[in-house]
């Protein structure tokens, strides 16, 4: 199990349309993968619990995920967070 | 952990503020109350001074005896940085000693019309409940036949989708995708919906649906007291599954234990049917009847007696 950290750069945060492209970028790895803001944890492969959280851009967050490919799938989701668009 | 801070109590259990308004913010980080008696009378060696402080007629009474030095260094000490909050009861006069301490170090002070006990009752009850411990855990929280059931699984596996199943068999939604919980107490664990996507559903292909909307009032639920886990996973061919329900599986969610059922998911299985009986044979266990149990005993009867005529 790894985690990283990861501070969300996209512009307008993980609004509805960023956070189903988020959660489909997850949905890609095998490896059970978590997003956890304040002590809030939820399933990244879940778009209502991502959208729960209502991240906001500049806030901070942790991935963590556990799994044969959890070394990808964090570095490619921190990437996607950290995207400035 | 949500936060609870002395304006929360002064709204909700009706106190008057008498000083220390500067302090008006700070935290409550427990529960537990002092009733600083001992400290008045300057033993003041375990002080919980993390609490909220209650002086009740006793308190008052002993400390209008003391003299005035003793008065105020007594109040000075009460009155410390972490100290959230002093709150007189009965409505009584508060000392002046109290009323300069609690200004000079910011410390709130408030007054109650209630009773000590009444009011210590009333307080522990609202501070357990706000600040009980929480999680979120991923997975879809309905009511069914009154039985709360949580229903876990991997992502894809199809909960949601039986959980609209559910609700169209005249069900009632908690929460999809993101259960709240907290631990109210001992052995009590309550879920809801995160308040963004309460009453909301995901299903692939459709996007987004709300439930109210849809189904109506009667459909959805705000919070519902969690009984009973049905973990959905794809049929593994390899992996034994429950035949006689003999055997009871648990979860643990904080130190609550609750019953789990493994349902494994394959064409064919009607999920929403499956999780109805399931609700309905738990509610059936706990009035005392267990089909498996009194079934095993009839065989383990007939076996005994075929045994006795052989």
């Amino acid at each position: 199990m790894i985690e990283k950290k990861a501070v969300v750069k996209l512009k307008a945060g993980l609004q509805a349309r960023p956070a189903a492209l988020f959660v489909q970028e997850a949905n890609r790895f095998s490896s059970e993968i978590f997003i956890e803001r304040d002590e809030k944890k939820v399933n990244a492969k879940s778009i209502m619990g991502i959208m729960g959280l209502a991240i906001a851009s500049g806030s901070e967050v942790t991935i963590i995920a556990d799994g044969s490919d959890e070394k990808e799938a964090v570095d490619a989701l921190a990437q996607f967070l950290e995207k400035e668009e | 952990m949500a936060k609870v801070t002395v304006k929360d109590i002064i709204e909700k259990l009706d106190l008057e503020l008498v000083s220390g308004e500067e302090g008006i913010d700070r935290p409550i980080t427990t529960s537990d109350i002092s009733r600083p008696g001992l400290e008045i009378a300057g033993f003041f060696d375990y002080y919980p001074e993390e609490r909220l402080q209650l002086l009740g007629r006793t308190e008052l009474t002993f400390f209008q005896k003391l003299n005035e030095e003793d008065k105020q260094a007594r109040m000075n000490r009460l009155c410390t940085d972490v100290t959230p909050g002093i709150i007189i009861t009965r409505n009584m006069d508060v000392p002046e000693e109290l009323i300069e301490a609690s200004e000079r170090s910011a410390v709130p002070v408030m007054r109650s019309t209630l009773k000590t006990t009444k009011l210590l009752s009333n307080l522990t009850n609202y501070l357990e409940l706000r600040l009980a411990p929480t999680t979120a855990i991923h997975g879809v929280l309905v009511d069914v036949y009154g039985v709360g059931v949580l229903i876990t699984g991997k992502s894809g596996v199809g909960k949601s989708e039986t959980a609209l199943e559910l609700v169209k068999r005249g069900h009632r939604l908690v929460a999809d995708d993101c259960v709240e919980i907290r631990q109210e107490d001992h052995n009590n664990l309550v879920g809801n919906a995160p308040e963004l996507i309460e009453h909301l559903l995901e299903i692939r292909g459709l996007g987004i649906i709300n439930v109210m909307t849809l189904f109506g009032a009667g459909a959805v639920r705000s919070y519902k007291r969690i009984t009973l886990c049905i973990n959905l996973e794809n049929w593994d061919s390899t992996k034994q599954y429950d035949r006689l329900g003999l055997e009871e599986e648990k979860m643990k969610i904080f130190d609550t234990e609750i019953p789990k059922l493994t349902i494994p998911v394959r064409p064919g299985r009607n999920l929403a049917v499956i999780i109805e009986v399931a609700a309905m044979n738990f509610r059936l266990k706990r009035m005392g009847v267990n089909a498996a149990k009194q079934f095993t005993q009839k065989l383990q009867s007939t076996i005994l007696d075929e045994h006795e005529d052989d």
